[in-house]
């Protein structure tokens, strides 16, 4: 595989003295999905939030789709085609769903500035096409969400990216808060991603979601990327003495 | 509580209750009116007088049309500001300022539609020279227009620039153009408009409207009322404006997130609070012919009970015009009601209050049942 969609080079993120992402260089081609694992405060957020520029690194590089890029926020890494589902959801609880999927990307009848007029028949078309896609089922999309439950709503949020998704998807612990049966329409929507080609990076503390869904892992440890390990030729106790520190050593970084 | 039901079928077993579904609050605040003014009904009846009907048989008509005018004037201009101050609530701020607005915007307002003569004599209210009296009366209108949006500009920069909380920005403007009314002629009332200013509030603007189909002379106030509510509901519901006011009010990070350019439309926002603000105070002087400092005192309250009671809720994000209206129209009858049964003006107030309060806890219960369900 040559296409590189993401690569960063010697990304280092430190908060104040604290050093939560070290030199970390790592590389996504077309149409892969990695999942980031590694215990609590091992760097996996901080290295979500430097991608989608929720905050600014301290040094190294970010290269997407083949130019070096360095984001101002996460609207213009959203722009640039980084689709992301956040812990904290970011959705308008009294909207229905059509409102909360073109939030900010509304389609129009007609342009007259703030009062343009909305279309909403085209939105909720175009929504129900999105959710068909990415197989969440929503029982009524009219309702505002916040009438709904958890994972409806994290369906939306992941629906919504999934939807929009242009050429790379960020999924931060979709799962965490979900029960049994959401969590497996959830992993419906990634392997969908999947088939349609759509790069993704899965930060998860699921070891067995991990296996399930993608090509790739890469484990996080105090900061350090210590392990990057095709699926098919690693397995849960390896990746687990990763994690733990157990095999490779803080220094030798590989990506 | 929720009663355990049936999971519906085929939707991976997420949880759902279809009796749960949002039902459109509007009809139970429609329903609270009718019973209000059934309530009224009763209590007059026990007097031998009628609450809404005429029972007088020299008088024509099926209803107290005296009362309902009396009660449309009380509202109009009131319910004109309450507009604004909806969509300012809706959007997750607060405006206090409005009533203020309406006495300053009066002021001045009116010392452009001074009349040069009263009765053969000097106009003996006169701010200005007489080249500036006898005025076309689209300039009066218009500098009233230009108050409010001028000081609802200023709200909106504050809020959405400097980062302070609506209720103090509004709170600040809200005493400075108390104190600017009071300057602006030293205290002293300005009077004596010109003739079309008058009619602005006091002639029959409906019947011009629809070429004198319908009339309803000296109701201008509530015309324009009727009018903006339908206008704003409408831009609520179905432009980018509308909806970016729920979605800012209903959770701002995520907006912002969005891309949507929350701090400009804080300002546009707070912005056509002001207008409606200065549309009131120009009904308002031409309604009374005269112009006080003291004027739209508290209608900053009236305005936000109005919302609050319509169901327009403090912490952003839900709410709608018609709820605001039916809010009004639930307040006016209050009023009316009390006067109706002669009850004392102080009273009135008391009860007043405690419906506010009331309207809220309503509220707060309502959003702590939907959280636990």
């Amino acid at each position: 595989m040559s296409d590189i969609i993401l690569e960063t080079r010697g990304l280092t993120k430190h908060y104040g003295g604290v050093q939560a992402l070290d030199d970390a260089n790592f590389i996504l081609h077309a149409g892969e999905h990695v999942a980031v694992v590694g215990d609590n405060g091992a760097g996996k957020s901080t290295f979500v939030r430097q991608i989608t520029a929720v905050e600014q690194r301290t040094a190294g590089q970010i290269f997407f789709d083949g130019k070096e890029v360095s984001h101002s926020g996460p609207l213009a890494a959203r722009e640039a085609g980084i689709e992301t589902v956040f812990q904290t959801l970011a959705l308008a609880d009294d909207l229905d769903v059509p409102s909360n999927l073109f939030l900010g990307r509304e389609i129009f009848k007609f342009r007259l500035g703030p009062f343009s007029w909305l279309d909403r028949k085209a939105m909720r078309d175009r929504t129900m096409e999105a959710l068909k896609t990415t197989a969440v089922k929503i029982p009524n999309v009219d309702n505002p969400i916040r009438n709904m439950s958890g994972g409806q709503r994290q369906c939306v949020a992941i629906a919504r990216t999934a939807a929009f998704a242009s050429k790379l998807v960020i999924m931060d612990e979709p799962t965490a808060a979900l029960g049994v049966q959401e969590t497996a329409q959830v992993e419906n929507i990634i392997r969908g991603l999947k088939e349609r080609g759509i790069p993704m990076v899965l930060v998860s503390h699921n070891l067995r979601q991990v296996f399930d869904l993608v090509d790739r892992i890469v484990v996080f440890r105090r900061g350090r990327i210590v392990a990057s390990l095709r699926r098919d030729e690693t397995d849960g106790n390896d990746i687990v003495s990763y994690i733990t520190g157990v095999k490779g050593n803080a220094d030798g970084a590989i990506a | 509580m929720s009663k355990p039901t049936s999971q519906p079928t085929g939707t991976g077993g997420l949880k759902y209750d279809a009796t749960k579904r949002a039902r459109a609050n509007e009809w139970n605040i429609f329903a609270a009116l009718v019973f209000i003014v059934i309530v009224f009904e009763i209590l007059n009846r026990v007097n031998g007088t009628s609450f809404l009907f005429n029972l007088r048989d020299n008088v024509p008509g099926l209803f107290n049309q005296q009362r309902l005018d009396i009660m449309m004037l009380q509202v109009a201009i009131t319910g004109i500001i309450a507009l604004g101050v909806t969509q300012v609530i809706i959007l997750g701020g607060i405006d206090l300022s409005s009533g203020s607005l309406v006495g300053a915007t009066a002021m001045i307002t009116m010392s452009f539609a001074q009349t040069a003569m009263v009765n053969g004599n000097p106009n003996p209210k006169a701010v200005f020279g007489p080249e500036w009296m006898d005025l076309p009366v689209i300039i009066p209108i218009g500098v009233g227009l230009a108050c409010g949006i001028f000081a609802g500009l200023i709200n909106g920069l504050l809020v959405a620039y400097t980062k302070i909380p609506p209720f103090i920005a509004t709170l600040g403007m809200m005493v400075s153009a108390r104190g600017a009314s009071r300057w602006w002629s030293n205290g002293t009332p300005v009077s004596f408009p010109t003739e079309t200013y008058a009619t602005v509030s006091n002639g029959d603007l409906l019947g011009t409207l629809t070429f004198g189909l319908l009339h309803w002379d000296g109701q201008n106030p509530a015309v324009v009322f009727v009018g903006l509510a339908v206008l704003f509901q409408v831009i609520m519901i179905y432009t980018l404006y509308g909806k970016h006011t729920y979605a800012i009010g209903s959770n701002e990070a995520a907006a912002r997130m969005s891309g949507i350019n929350v701090d400009r439309h804080k300002v546009l926002v707070y912005t056509i609070a002001g207008m409606l603000a200065g549309v009131s105070a120009v009904l308002l002087t031409s309604k009374n012919l005269t112009a006080q400092a003291g004027m739209g005192m508290m209608y900053e309250l009236d305005a936000i009970a109005m919302a609050v009671i319509g169901g327009v809720s403090l912490s952003g994000g839900r709410g709608s015009i018609v709820g605001t209206v039916l809010g009004a129209a639930i307040f006016s009858v209050i009023i009316s009601g009390f006067t109706s049964i002669k009850l004392d003006a102080y009273y009135q107030e008391m009860v007043k209050g405690a419906i506010i309060v009331g309207a809220v806890i309503l509220d707060q219960w309502r959003q702590k049942n939907r959280a636990r369900s």
